[in-house]
């Protein structure tokens, strides 16, 4: 593989990378969202 | 080495993995699975709700994915899906394969965690329906291949009312029936125009199979039974005027594209005109019907 070669799939493995973070971290807040309102609600965690 | 001696080999862009979900398909599903749930007589706390619906567009995008992964030989062969990331070369098989069934199972698993089992196990069943009966099972091997397949498309409805209330009445099986019986005239409708992208594909589409006339027909037919359902839960007493005036008169121009298209061959050089007004309206004719069940439970 040549250098650019080698900064095009760099860069393809970032751009993956970078929205592989943001959808794990939208998971986490939606998680912890969904926690929230099941023990404001009283609802039992795993199932109604 | 120079690029020009070997092909470059990149890892599949997260572009490609968006359009391997069938992001179109999408919102149509997103939206009959909202309206459901909106219509259901229990209220769902908003981010149970926000949480219900992304498991249905996971479980709708994970199908799609699913369905690509094992469609690829006969997407590269018609014209309108050649360019979809696996026949046009932009992913590997595999990749397709463990997205779909890796998403299929987060949102199968999270509805079932964050929401309820009832809700969950629907919405399993419809992803299995599309991707098993379908896809696998009788696409290649029926002209009714859509009809039966077509209740993996009905499915939303359900599992938004299933997901509000925890359970399943009349209404959400007659909005499954609308959708389920809907299903048949929109796509042949679609069919007859793109026959011979099917019919190079070897796909046994009702045109390719039974030929033009009986699939008109099949059309004009299938529409008498979709009619009822649309209309049948104002006279049970499942929804009020709102919903009912507004199914009578969609539905009555529904009725009429569909006889046009049911009693009409089209010639050489035919532009096909009738057939793509009674596809465009079905899709807008099923968004307004569903925006009406609901509006209906909120503003009557």
């Amino acid at each position: 593989m040549t250098p650019e070669e080698e900064e095009i799939v760099r860069a393809r493995q970032k751009s993956r990378s970078r929205v592989m973070a943001l959808l794990l971290l939208a998971f986490v807040v939606l998680v912890f969202a969904i926690s929230i309102v099941k023990i404001s609600a009283g609802i039992p965690v795993m199932q109604r | 080495m120079s690029v020009a001696n070997h092909a470059l080999i990149l890892p599949a862009d997260w572009r490609d993995f968006l359009a391997l979900t069938k992001p179109r398909v999408m919102t149509l599903v997103v939206f009959t699975g909202l309206c459901g749930m909106l219509a259901a007589p229990a209220p769902i706390h908003p981010v149970l709700g926000f949480t219900a619906i992304l498991c249905i567009a996971l479980g709708a995008g994970a199908a799609g994915a699913l369905n690509q992964w094992y469609e690829a030989d006969l997407d590269s062969k018609m014209k309108r899906t050649q360019s979809r990331p696996l026949p046009a070369g932009r992913m590997d098989r595999q990749s397709a394969l463990h997205f779909g069934v890796g998403v299929a199972a987060l949102s199968v698993i999270l509805m079932g965690l964050a929401v309820n089992y009832v809700a969950a196990g629907i919405l399993l069943l419809s992803i299995l329906f599309y991707v098993l009966v379908y896809t696998v099972w009788l696409k290649r091997r029926t002209p009714q291949n859509i009809v039966i397949g077509g209740a993996a498309g009905a499915f939303p409805p359900l599992i938004g009312w299933a997901a509000a209330t925890g359970d399943v009445a009349l209404l959400p099986v007659l909005l499954f029936g609308l959708v389920f019986l809907w299903t048949p005239p929109h796509f042949w409708a679609l069919a007859l125009f793109v026959k011979t992208d099917y019919a190079n594909a070897g796909v046994p589409m009702l045109p390719v199979v039974a030929g033009e006339k009986a699939t008109r027909i099949q059309i004009g037919l299938y529409t008498i039974p979709m009619a009822i359902a649309a209309i049948a839960p104002w006279p049970l007493g499942l929804t009020g005027a709102l919903y009912g005036v507004t199914a009578v008169v969609t539905t009555a121009l529904f009725a009429i594209f569909a006889v046009q298209v049911a009693t009409r061959m089209a010639g050489e050089g035919d532009t096909m005109k009738p057939e793509k007004r009674l596809f465009a309206y079905s899709i807008s004719y099923l968004f307004i019907l569903f925006a009406a069940v609901a509006a209906d439970r909120w503003l009557a």
